[in-house]
């Protein structure tokens, strides 16, 4: 077992999840494909939300596979960059906004 | 900057470029990779046998404006080579003794640099072949003396192709130098005001789109799409198709892989992505292509490895097409360029 959690080589192995279950996995890869293929929204559109949401779960095999392909389909640096920004607005905003639920609990015990 | 030939770059010797790529960057087989001919036969497709010859690519020198960091050719304009009259002559004659060729596909380098460029078009056309003049755009803007060239294109039907590897200034220039992406523009507008790349037009007008760095093209479908919308609504430039093309790790491109540490996760890349729908048609089987010199190569690719065709017809004065119909197509590590996900050609995407 190695002494760390992520392995960059981990990545190349995830369509080898089906050893352990195939049924769900190739339930869950075949619902993927199709999640990104085109649609009502582009492959590239997709390819930048998946981008953003892959910062917001802190996934490091998704930022590595959708840096890639993001770039691959043609989105600048800078247009990543803010779609990460956007990402992490969301991730700032959604601390803060609890912000409003502590308000809250305080007016509710506060004299 | 400079050719790898011009800095006698290790890279600039062939042998060099085969040994890393048949056996690693040490040379030492520690980084291993399925040998493409295997992954042939597995498909039923080794030897690789040529179907109908149908294209003949003419490589009328490496002589270039511009010194693209991708460029599998290493031209640029410190490269003397050029191809003679002598030698497009012989190459006449041959296309004047088999009709089989419906194609006459000139690339360089610049081919308009060569200064018998206008010569042989006038003469091929003559033989009523059909001409794909592969132009830099840039060449157009170079000098006073190259601004009729969307004119000459047109008196004499050519189908112009054409790189620009992104719809932005930045992508472009990072690749092909700066102030290419604006000339390219520029001489697009001038292409397109003579009637080229117009939609329902006969002047056809074809943009070649290549990765600027270490990854392969995206759908050519999306590619194309995106590339339209944009260039009409920026810059008001039309287009008929695009193609992609995915880059060999030969010469210059070996280079880049090699400085910027991406070779072997780039090489992994094109293995895993291997087609066999794409290996079965890929563009040797139908063309031969010819070095400045009249020798004859299976593709530019192996004749940028010095790769000479398999046969006992090397060279446009020993031309056989029985002999070079049944000869066997040679195929090394960097074919895998050509079968990876679509697959690539001067054409773009096979599969």
């Amino acid at each position: 077992m190695a002494n760390h959690y992520y392995n960059a080589d981990d990545l190349g192995k995830f369509s080898g999840i089906d050893k352990f279950q195939k049924p769900l996995a190739d339930k869950f890869f075949a619902w993927y494909g199709e999640v990104f293929a085109e649609g009502n929204l582009s492959a590239r559109e997709k390819s930048l939300i998946a981008l953003a949401v892959a910062h917001a779960v802190q996934c490091p095999y998704c930022i590595d596979a959708y840096s890639s392909d993001a770039f691959e389909k043609g989105w600048s640096e800078a247009q990543m960059m803010e779609a990460v920004h956007v990402a992490s607005a969301i991730k700032g905003g959604a601390v803060l906004v609890h912000g409003v639920q502590m308000m809250n609990k305080v007016k509710e015990i506060a004299m | 900057m400079k050719s790898l030939k011009a800095q006698q770059h290790i890279l600039s010797d062939t042998h060099e470029q085969i040994e890393i790529l048949e056996h690693g960057i040490n040379h030492d087989d520690s980084f291993k990779l399925i040998p493409f001919q295997q992954k042939m036969e597995a498909a039923g497709l080794f030897p690789l046998k040529p179907t109908q010859l149908e294209i003949f690519q003419i490589n009328v020198g490496k002589m270039c404006n511009q010194v693209c960091k991708h460029c599998h050719v290493d031209a640029g304009p410190d490269r003397k080579e050029i191809m003679t009259r002598e030698t497009m002559q012989q190459c006449l004659n041959i296309l004047a003794a088999n009709p089989s060729f419906k194609t006459v596909d000139l690339t360089g380098g610049a081919p308009e640099l060569n200064p018998d460029f206008r010569w042989f078009v006038a003469k091929i056309k003559e033989l009523d072949k059909h001409i794909i003049v592969r132009c830099n755009l840039t060449i157009i803007l170079a000098n006073k003396k190259y601004h009729d060239l969307p004119e000459f294109f047109k008196q004499h039907s050519i189908e112009v192709v054409s790189s620009l590897p992104f719809y932005s200034k930045d992508r472009t220039d990072r690749q092909r130098g700066d102030g290419v992406f604006e000339d390219s523009i520029k001489a697009l507008q001038m292409l397109n005001a003579v009637g080229y790349g117009i939609e329902g037009s006969e002047q056809k007008l074809n943009l070649v789109y290549n990765p600027a760095g270490a990854f392969l093209p995206s759908t050519q479908d999306s590619l194309e799409k995106e590339f339209k919308l944009v260039l009409k609504k920026d810059f008001d430039i039309s287009f008929h198709s695009l193609y992609a093309i995915t880059n060999l790790p030969i010469s210059r491109f070996l280079d880049y892989l090699l400085q910027s540490s991406n070779y072997e996760k780039y090489m992994e890349k094109l293995v895993t992505a291997y087609n066999p729908v794409a290996a079965a048609n890929v563009m040797c089987r139908n063309t031969v292509s010819i070095s400045w010199d009249g020798f004859i190569y299976d593709c530019d690719f192996n004749q940028m490895l010095d790769m000479k065709v398999d046969c006992s017809a090397q060279h446009i004065s020993q031309y056989s097409e029985a002999v070079l119909s049944n000869r066997n197509i040679v195929v090394n590590q960097h074919c895998y360029g050509c079968t990876a996900g679509a697959g690539s050609s001067c054409g773009g995407a096979v599969a």
